[in-house]
């Protein structure tokens, strides 16, 4: 049987960050209050 | 419209105005881009996913804090935040490591200079004129081989040639040299090393 010389193109795969990353974040979105104190801005985190 | 149909712009909107809902599906929705993005520079999935975390951390506090103002380009921004980090950490890890000398722990124990110093040199030319004059005491023929073999590097058979004498005895004029040497070393308690 003759040779084929083409290749099979790469095939890729998306790529995802972690789960835990991802919860991380939502995590700390909801923690995270950020409040206007005079000019400066303060940032309030609750757990 | 169901919200995880909504254009960007409106879902920003809608995690300025509280929705944290929005935000996960803005991550959803452009998470492969980012992370492939970030992946494709530093090539280290737990890097990628540290670098990933921190932009987002940045585009929450950007959003929260109310100083977003590119409305209707969120991944672009997203992306620009994702490249700066990525530049912020190659910055880091080329910086040279600081070392600090305390009692446990000197910078010269891991750095070392092999070159001779001034002393070690010296003494070594002291050796070398000690071990020419050693040379001059030998008899004239055994001298005239360690000098050809050691000095001019020549092979026993050119030397046996160039003496007219055979390989045999180029070797043992030599190895009697040698001996001759040792010996007067011994004698006179010389010491030829630094």
């Amino acid at each position: 049987m003759a040779k084929l010389y083409t290749e099979e193109k790469n095939v890729t795969t998306d790529m995802y960050p972690k789960k835990e990353t991802i919860d991380f974040i939502l995590s700390y979105s909801k923690a995270l209050k950020i409040v206007q104190v005079g000019t400066e801005k303060m940032e309030l985190h609750s757990n | 419209m169901a919200i995880t149909q909504l254009p960007d712009a409106l879902l920003v909107k809608s995690y300025i105005d509280g929705n944290e809902e929005a935000l996960a599906i803005l991550i959803n929705r452009h998470q492969s881009k980012i992370y492939g993005f970030i992946y494709s520079k530093v090539s280290d999935k737990d890097l990628a996913n540290d670098i990933f975390q921190d932009t987002f951390i940045k585009v929450i506090k950007t959003l929260k804090g109310n100083s977003y103002n590119e409305e209707g380009k969120f991944l672009p921004w997203v992306m620009r935040i994702a490249h700066n980090l990525i530049i912020d950490t190659f910055r880091k890890d080329r910086k040279m490591p600081f070392f600090r000398e305390t009692e446990e722990f000197s910078i010269f124990s891991v750095m070392t200079d092999n070159s001779p110093n001034i002393e070690n040199q010296i003494i070594l030319e002291q050796v070398e004129n000690d071990l020419l004059k050693l040379i001059d005491e030998l008899p004239a023929d055994q001298r005239e081989v360690l000098e050809m073999r050691i000095y001019q590097d020549m092979s026993f058979k050119e030397i046996a040639d160039l003496t007219g004498v055979s390989i045999n005895t180029a070797l043992g004029r030599m190895r009697y040299a040698l001996l001759n040497l040792r010996r007067i070393i011994e004698k006179n308690q010389i010491i030829l090393t630094n």
